[in-house]
């Protein structure tokens, strides 16, 4: 089966836990931007996923929720090839990024994951100055000519990820002495750094506490204007507060994907419906 | 407190570390004090060593000492780091567990069987390069002297020998502690396996050094392999082919032979100067890392990201 959001009509009506705050909601469906076909991934003999399919859209908040081991990490990481590093790791299924085949062969890795990027659960800077941090993907990937050029684009990205403000004076300083919270903002800002067209995370806010996490939640949502954001989260109320389509993983299976809101009112499956009512997890 | 008896008894153990160390250098103070007292300073910078004259200076040996060392050094550090990068980072997983075996095994080698392989393989090859070495190149300084065999470079390729297994191990596990995170946060930034590898050995930067200069300090101190191919020569050289000496080496060498009182004292302090410089060796290192360690500390507090959500 495929999962697909539903027809456009729906997306005027029904019920928006937004409270129709989010104009995409009620616009027209974006093109789809990533597209996965029966999906199947193994570390060695051990099956994580089961024949996944579902269609990501362009310039929306996707959540991925399920119960903890249920396959969101390793799905998320399916899509830039995050699992290739894993010793006997296998994938079945295809991945479709913009209509390219993610895996076949004679794909570029290293474009491929330009182009998607990705912030983890744990903030990872780079032992280096903030700076360092930033322009570590534009230095190794040669996309930043000159020194104002460079200097120009981390200056960009520390403003995208709101962060720009509260750095600026110590940009030269180590990344690791900055707070949990500003750490992963500094690592959406790497990520942004590269101008990547997809941004996957994973937990990014479960590491912090409310009020940092409410700021990476503020960013989500004015990121989306520019980029196609997929966010694993354990938390519900995150889900329903950023995401435009919510997608439920159970034992390594989708078990339902549609629009948020009704995802979290009137899921189709009775599986969704007890875990988002938490009578399971 | 209720951890104080432990805080006496953990601190207790530090001091004794402390008094062990001062006692040693009391102790060979005064077995040299003959010797520091007749050289004073001029010990350390003169390089006439003549036991039947009563004329005693350590240059020769200090020099011999750091030379070889440092040679060794240049050798085996990029060997060891290629080893410890091949070993965690690009060998299949099969060939992990014997390379690993092996080099802990090399790494339990007695020296004297190093020294054996030195005598028997290493200084006939050397001594066949020197024989073939032409003529022009043997003007520069670094490549002059005899074609002996024996001699400095002799002694920095088995050093290089002996400190690959150690400081690859050390660095291997430096870097296997790497955490995860660091090579996969660059490799979503579009890194190469390379670039992702040099993220990871420069998340370990200090570690290695530290490596490096534990290798460092084990080829000052090491003795037998090292007599048995320097030459055992008493001279400032800076050619690889000439026959020197090292300060270990002419105490272990010397000390039986030594008959008179000033003889005795003077081989002390040499193993009185070795013990110094090793400890400075080993006090620049520490620095070295804490220095480099201090930029990479993490701050405990969120006090900042508060202040800044409140603003
Ligand atoms: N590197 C790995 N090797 C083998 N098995 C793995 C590996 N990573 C994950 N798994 C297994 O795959 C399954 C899915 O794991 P995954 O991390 O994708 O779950 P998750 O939904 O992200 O869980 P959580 O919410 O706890 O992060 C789990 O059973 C896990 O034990
Ligand atoms: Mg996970």
């Amino acid at each position: 089966m495929t999962h697909q959001v539903s027809s456009p009509t729906r997306f005027t009506t029904g019920l928006s836990v937004r409270d129709g705050r989010d104009p995409a909601l009620n616009q027209a469906p974006k093109a789809v931007k990533i597209d996965v076909e029966h999906l199947s991934f193994f570390y060695g003999v051990k099956r994580a996923l089961e024949d996944i399919s579902l269609q990501i859209q362009a310039n929306l908040v996707t959540a991925f929720i399920g119960p903890s081991g249920c396959g969101k990490s390793t799905f998320l990481r399916t899509l830039n090839r995050m699992n290739d590093i894993i010793p006997g790791a296998r994938i079945e299924g295809h991945v479709r990024i913009d209509g390219l085949d993610a895996y076949a062969s004679g794909v570029d890795v290293v474009k491929l994951r330009r182009k998607v990027g990705m912030v983890f659960q744990k903030s990872n800077p780079f032992p280096k100055t903030i700076f360092e941090n930033v322009a570590y993907g534009l230095r190794i990937n040669g996309l930043a000519a000159s020194k104002s050029e460079l200097a120009g684009r981390v200056e960009e990205s520390l403003k995208q990820a709101a962060l720009w403000g509260e750095v600026k004076d110590r940009l030269h300083e180590s990344a690791l002495a900055m707070s949990g919270g500003q750490q992963q903002r500094l690592c959406i800002a790497r990520a942004l750094a590269i101008r990547p067209d997809i941004i996957l995370m994973d937990e990014p806010a479960s590491a912090l506490d409310p009020i940092a996490t409410q700021r990476i939640e503020e960013l989500v949502y004015d990121l989306k204007q520019a980029y196609t954001i997929v966010i694993v989260t354990h938390n519900m109320q995150q889900a329903a507060r950023i995401s435009d389509h919510t997608a439920f993983f159970w034992l390594g299976r989708l078990v339902e994907y549609d629009r948020t809101d009704k995802i979290f009112t009137n899921p189709s499956e009775k599986l969704t419906e007890d875990y988002v009512t938490g009578r399971f997890g | 407190m209720r951890d104080l008896p432990f805080r006496i008894i953990v601190g207790a153990f530090g001091c004794v570390l402390a008094l062990l160390v001062l006692a040693i250098g009391v102790e060979l103070t005064r077995q040299s004090w003959l010797s520091i007292q007749k050289f004073g300073f001029h010990f350390w910078t003169t390089d006439t060593w003549d036991p039947v004259a009563g004329q005693f200076g350590a240059l020769p040996f200090i020099w011999g000492t750091l030379y070889s060392s440092l040679l060794a050094l240049a050798i085996a550090a990029p060997v060891a780091l290629g080893i410890a990068i091949f070993v965690s980072e690009l060998c299949p997983a099969w060939l992990q567990t014997p390379l690993v075996f092996l080099t802990e095994l090399l790494a339990a080698i007695p020296s004297i069987v190093y020294g054996l392989w030195g005598i028997f393989v290493l200084v006939p090859a050397i001594r066949a390069l020197e024989i073939w070495m032409p003529e022009p190149l043997r003007a520069i300084p670094l490549l002059s002297g005899p074609p002996l065999g024996v001699g400095m470079l002799a002694a920095g390729v088995i050093l290089a020998v002996m400190i690959v297994p150690f400081t690859s191990a050390v660095a291997r596990e430096v870097l296997q502690t790497v955490p995860a995170a660091q090579r996969e946060g660059a490799y979503a930034l579009g890194a190469t396996r390379f670039e992702a590898i040099r993220a990871a050995l420069f998340y370990a930067r200090t570690g290695i050094i530290g490596s490096i200069m534990l290798g460092f300090g084990r080829a000052l101190g090491e003795t037998m392999a090292v007599t048995m191919v320097i030459g055992n020569n008493p001279q400032v050289s800076a050619s690889l082919f000439a026959p020197q000496y090292t300060m270990a080496a002419v105490v272990a060498n010397e000390f039986t032979e030594a008959s008179d009182e000033l003889y005795l004292h003077a081989l002390v302090e040499i193993g009185l100067v070795l013990f110094v410089i090793t400890l400075v060796v080993n006090a620049g290192s520490r620095l070295l890392i804490w220095g480099l360690g201090r930029s990479g500390r993490t701050r405990p507090s969120r006090v900042a990201d508060v202040e800044a959500s409140a603003a």
